[in-house]
């Protein structure tokens, strides 16, 4: 469980969170959503340690992120941003590789290899092995960053917009795969999403936030209604019930 | 008809390249058969010069007692600094790509060489006196504080792009050489500077190359710490998550390189292009996992250094030209070529 309380972080005068309380459970997949500019990769930022706090206490499974260990806290928690500007230039396999470095701390072991194994099988990356990230395609190298995080091997995954860049199907693809890490590896997953649809058929958690507030949250039959999402992003949403997934209809 | 589609290269998605690329890397043998080339580089560079030196003369049971002497204390100090410093100049141009995240920085261009010739000046004009030791610590302690301004300067900058990081590190460069250069008028030093500023291997004899080893030592401790700096080269938030201080990590590397330019400025002066050339090679033949790379960029850097002193003692024979110029020429071509090939690829 991640425990946020009287969580704030200024820029100059300014609250981009502003007094977060939040229990994020464990287990499942928890989205994140809200305007641009609401505090939701902020917000994530500060929960793995990117960020400093300015206000508040954020633990994640009773461990105070501010007090543990950095070392400690990479076999916890897994952060992947959405911008990754890589200046090495990495194989497929050196960069799932590094995954494993808060446990090996660069010395493979056979475990570590497993771990890398069966992180390269979990996102199809057999293919790319031995390909260089600057030669893949934008959706290849998403699934090459999900890869590491994963063989990081982290009770839990967060994940700043991770649709990101990617078109419809390998937008599924990745929702599929991560559906499959909460139900299969039993991983907590955060992300934050921009696209409530996604956001709603594949969660069990949604948290809105607005002005750098949590403003609703609960399972996506909660939250996924037109009085909320008006709240949420300022414009009238109808929600349908399609094959039992809650779909907004913003586009008129 | 079945054996046709267990042909591994059938596929179409793995690309052809991929079976030519890995026997490189994982073949074992490329790594010992290139340090023996260089190894033979190096005994020839050990028998180039004006003085009549020979493996012969030197076996010979009348073996000429001169030919034996020039042989310990120049050409010996001179093939292990062109080997070090070679060696060292290369990989401290790897470490500052990565951990400016930037392919087309090096120490030379940033101001890091500049600064450590600007300490050099310091100290030659207000502790003349001072050991070789000495000196090279101030020049160090240069070197540092300007790649840390640089580091300063790059952290406010709003828009890090691709070209913007090189120029402002030409400028910082390029501020701290003519301040160098005013000083050095004042002092009636410029010549003295001028000779800093270009490498040349032809002054290096024992009694003042000696600290060039520690360069060695410098480098292996690089090559302890390359995975850090590996993952320094995948920026801060990568970092932070894999559990490293991302701000330790960088002032370290910073820290390793300025010293190893500001050893290789006092021995042998500066080599410019070197550490922008050979990194961007090895990383188009092998990419940028330093464990792996780390050894074939010292390789390549102390052979590129070698080729270019034999040809520079060569071609005027018996006139020497400076290694600097050689490597700055050679180095530019070059540099040019990787950055026309690297532009059609992105482009």
């Amino acid at each position: 469980m991640i425990d946020i309380a009287g969580v704030t972080k200024k820029y100059g005068t300014v609250a981009v969170v502003d007094d977060v309380d939040l229990l994020i459970p464990a287990g499942g997949i928890t989205s994140i959503i809200g305007a641009n500019g609401a505090g939701k990769s902020t917000l994530i930022s500060m929960v793995s340690r990117l960020l400093t706090t300015e206000t508040g206490t954020i633990t994640v499974d009773g461990h105070d992120i501010a007090a543990t260990r950095s070392g400690e806290l990479a076999r916890r928690l897994a952060i992947l941003r959405q911008e990754n500007h890589l200046a090495a230039r990495l194989t497929v396999r050196d960069l799932v590789a590094f995954g494993r470095y808060p446990h090996s701390r660069g010395r493979l072991t056979t475990v570590d290899r497993e771990h890398i194994d069966r992180a390269m099988d979990y996102l199809d990356l057999g293919d790319f092995t031995d390909r260089y990230l600057d030669e893949l395609s934008g959706g290849q190298r998403q699934r090459a960053f999900v890869a590491m995080v994963l063989c990081q091997d982290t009770d839990y995954v967060l994940l700043d917009e991770p649709l990101n860049n990617l078109d419809m199907r390998h937008a599924v693809a990745m929702m599929r795969i991560l559906r499959r890490a909460a139900d299969e590896l039993g991983k907590t997953v955060v992300m934050v999403v921009h696209d409530i649809n996604f956001a709603s058929t594949y969660s069990d958690h949604i948290v809105a936030m607005k002005d750098g507030r949590v403003v609703h949250q609960g399972p996506p039959s909660v939250v996924i209604h037109a009085e909320p999402l008006r709240d949420i992003f300022g414009i009238d949403v109808t929600v349908h019930e399609i094959d039992g997934h809650r779909i907004g209809v913003y586009y008129s | 008809m079945q054996a046709v589609t267990s042909d591994p290269h059938a596929d179409p998605d793995i690309p052809h390249d991929d079976a030519r690329r890995r026997p490189l890397l994982q073949g074992g043998a490329a790594l010992p058969l290139a340090v023996t080339g260089v190894l033979m580089l190096a005994t020839l560079s050990l028998f180039v010069g004006v003085s009549d030196v020979t493996p012969l003369s030197l076996l010979r049971a009348d073996a000429d007692p001169q030919a034996l002497q020039i042989f310990l204390l120049s050409r010996v100090p001179r093939t292990v600094s062109i080997v070090l410093a070679g060696a060292a100049m290369a990989i401290c141009g790897l470490v500052m790509q990565m951990l400016v995240r930037n392919r087309f920085v090096e120490p030379s261009t940033i101001g890091t060489t500049e600064a450590a010739g600007l300490g050099l000046l310091a100290v030659t004009i207000l502790a003349p006196g001072m050991p070789l030791f000495g000196k090279m610590l101030v020049a160090a302690v240069f070197a540092l504080a300007s790649t840390l301004v640089f580091v300063r300067i790059l952290r406010g900058l709003p828009l890090r792009s691709i070209v913007l990081v090189p120029l402002v590190g030409l400028m910082l460069s390029g501020v701290i050489a003519s301040i160098s250069t005013y000083v050095a008028f004042d002092f009636d030093l410029l010549q003295t500077l001028s000779a800093w500023m270009t490498g040349d291997f032809s002054g290096v004899i024992a009694g003042r190359y000696e600290l060039i080893w520690s360069v060695a030592a410098l480098t292996v401790a690089i090559y302890i710490a390359g995975d850090r700096f590996t993952v320094a080269g995948l920026g801060e938030e990568f970092t932070t998550n894999l559990g490293l201080n991302y701000r330790r990590t960088v002032a370290l590397g910073l820290f390793l390189v300025s010293i190893v330019t500001a050893v290789v400025v006092v021995v042998v002066g500066a080599l410019p292009f070197l550490g922008l050339v050979v990194p961007n090679i090895v990383s188009l033949v092998m990419g940028d996992n330093l464990r792996q790379s780390l050894p074939w960029v010292a390789v390549v850097g102390a052979a590129f250094v070698l080729v270019c002193d034999v040809v520079g003692r060569v071609i005027r024979f018996p006139y020497e030209i400076p290694i600097g110029v050689v490597v700055g020429v050679v180095g530019a071509a070059l540099f040019l070529a990787l950055l026309l090939r690297k532009s059609a690829r992105v482009g």
